[in-house]
């Protein structure tokens, strides 16, 4: 069964709607990569799934269990972790306090899997008590990647996580969203740098004008003439 | 030297018991603005109300028989700390949460908390009366007179027992504040959310208990700072006219959202208020023999008349707001 089953989704801004029916079912365990022209409704459909944009109609499963318009502050409880593609990251707080409000809904010790934060992103053990705010744009992400991955999610959805960042830190952080995966967490993330992203996708989904366009292996889409010249740039 | 023991008097020791009491309440507007984006009026009301519920717990103490060496009316002041906390968080439950779920614009909170400030102004004269009340209605004020046996002075250091009692406090509060912030979870969650509360709410932050908290904060310190300005001087039920302004140019010099700066501005405010009334004229008598005859030295040489005292945080505020609006902390801007 899927982890991640949302279903003929329709949702929008002010009462108009930006998807119009879209499908995105992920196992547990993959990468799923979202692409699509500007104003497809990429990351629109993650805040759908996260309770922050109400869903008008369709619905949306986790392991099974209507998670339908749940707020985002209960839905963290369920194993999902969100990062958003803008400030995202608490500027004013430390690297280190930055991943320990990640772990605010823990009540255990929580220092081991600060540690393995550390360990998947290595610069960021040097910088823990700077504040976030004084790190470059690359680190901000590494930071909020982490502090998503405080709560051990069983989903972490990734909103555009390499938007704005230089191609030599994009290659780092798809990797580190390889390593993330390797260790058990399902990733759904929308990519800008959609190539990249199918590399390394298990399924991707190719959106457009709010509705599903293709959806397939990562692989069976980089093939795929279509999409490859109207999404891919040729 | 007594003139410059005078000054000492006049100008240091005034200048940090009132610094300290606008510090109090600046920490509750400043924190209250960063968690929920918002200026809150009624917090110049809040404090006369706690400074009113010391004032009864003190006559209830008296009234059993109760004496003690330091003044009933602080004796008091924790039980009226925790209750002016529990009535924040009643009203903001009652006034200000279900405008925050509708959605409202911060500009509706601020005139529901002029409401909230006519409307405890009105509960504290049903019960005490327009009257001044002193707080040392059965005991005496103990006031310090210091001499300074290493400079030749005649005159001495003068401080009353609560202004030692506020400086104290006021430490305390500090160095309890800054601990809270940095070290516990719920004081870095709320800074966390005062920096940014979405984030905060899809971290899975229990941005209520933030809220909570903010408010029994806020509350419990605009208590202490009321009663420990009605124990200085003596309680007015229109205290807050008096000390609403300072108070919120106090948080804005200091960076709105920002406590330590909400800090530093209560006292700047409160040395800025004490220098530009002290008589300069005085410290220059000494040095009459070297003033040339056809320059005369006025008798009063302040900077403004006391009784226009007010103006100065006016005159802050306005300056900070033109100049620079982030505060001297970098806060946000209002």
């Amino acid at each position: 069964m899927s982890l991640l089953c949302a279903r003929n989704i329709h949702a929008g801004y002010g009462g108009i709607n930006i998807l119009n029916g879209v499908d995105i079912t992920l196992d547990s365990s993959k990468i799923g990569v979202v692409i699509g022209p500007n104003g497809a409704g990429k990351s629109t459909i993650l805040k759908a799934i996260f309770g922050l944009l109400k869903v008008g109609e369709g619905s949306v499963f986790l392991d099974g269990e209507d998670i339908t318009n749940e707020a985002p502050e209960h839905l963290v409880h369920r194993g999902l972790s969100f990062v958003p593609q803008e400030h995202n990251v608490f500027l004013t707080l430390s690297v280190q306090e930055n991943l320990e409000m990640g772990a605010f809904i823990r009540r255990d010790d929580y220092s081991a899997r600060i540690e393995y934060v550390y360990d998947i992103f290595k610069p960021l053990k040097a910088k823990r008590n700077q504040p976030a705010g004084e790190l470059s744009g690359g680190e901000r992400q590494m930071v909020a990647t982490g502090r998503a991955l405080m709560t051990e999610p069983s989903l972490l959805i990734l909103d555009e996580p390499t938007a704005g960042l230089s191609p030599l830190f994009m290659s780092g952080i798809f990797n580190r969203i390889l390593d993330i995966n390797t260790a058990g967490v399902t990733v759904l993330m929308v990519e800008q740098n959609a190539k990249q992203a199918l590399n390394i996708a298990h399924k991707g989904f190719v959106l457009a004008s709010g509705t599903n366009r293709f959806v397939g292996s990562g692989r069976a889409l980089l093939d795929n003439p279509e999409v490859a010249c109207c999404f891919l740039g040729g | 030297m007594n003139e410059f023991i005078f000054f000492l008097n006049k100008v240091v020791i005034d200048g940090s018991v009132i610094g300290g009491i606008y510090a109090l309440g600046a920490i509750g507007v400043t924190l209250i603005f960063g968690i929920l984006r918002f200026a809150h009026f009624a917090h110049g009301d809040m404090m006369t109300l706690g400074a009113g519920l010391s004032l009864a717990i003190a006559v209830v103490l008296s009234q059993a028989g109760l004496s003690t060496p330091l003044p009933l009316g602080f004796i008091a002041m924790p039980i009226a700390m925790a209750l002016t906390a529990a009535i924040a968080v009643g009203i903001d439950r009652i006034v200000y949460k279900p405008l925050r779920e509708a959605g409202a614009r911060p500009v509706v909170l601020v005139m529901a908390s002029v409401g909230v400030m006519l409307m405890i102004q009105g509960l504290v004269r049903f019960f005490a009366g327009s009257k001044m009340r002193s707080f040392y209605f059965s005991e005496r004020k103990d006031i310090f007179r210091i001499h300074l046996p290493f400079i030749a002075a005649h005159k001495p250091l003068v401080i009353a027992e609560p202004q030692i009692l506020l400086i104290i406090l006021t430490v305390a509060v500090v160095i309890a504040l800054h601990i809270f912030l940095t070290r516990t979870r719920d004081g870095k969650a709320m800074r966390a959310m005062s920096d940014n509360a979405d984030l905060a709410r899809i971290t899975g932050i229990d941005t209520a208990r933030v809220v909570r908290l903010t408010w029994i904060i806020g509350g419990a310190l605009a208590c202490a700072g009321g009663t420990m300005l009605s124990l200085d001087v003596v309680f007015k039920p229109d205290l807050s006219f008096n000390i609403l302004l300072p108070i919120f140019a106090a948080a804005i010099v200091g960076g709105i959202g920002k406590p330590y700066g909400a800090i530093a501005g209560g006292f700047l405010v409160g040395f800025s208020e004490t220098l530009a009334v002290f008589n300069w004229s005085i410290l220059l008598r000494p040095f009459k023999g070297y003033v040339p005859h056809w320059l005369h030295v006025p008798a009063n040489l302040s900077l403004i008349p006391t009784e226009y005292k007010i103006t100065v945080p006016f005159f802050i505020l306005i300056v900070v707001l033109i100049w620079r609006p982030t505060g001297l902390f970098k806060g946000r801007v209002i």
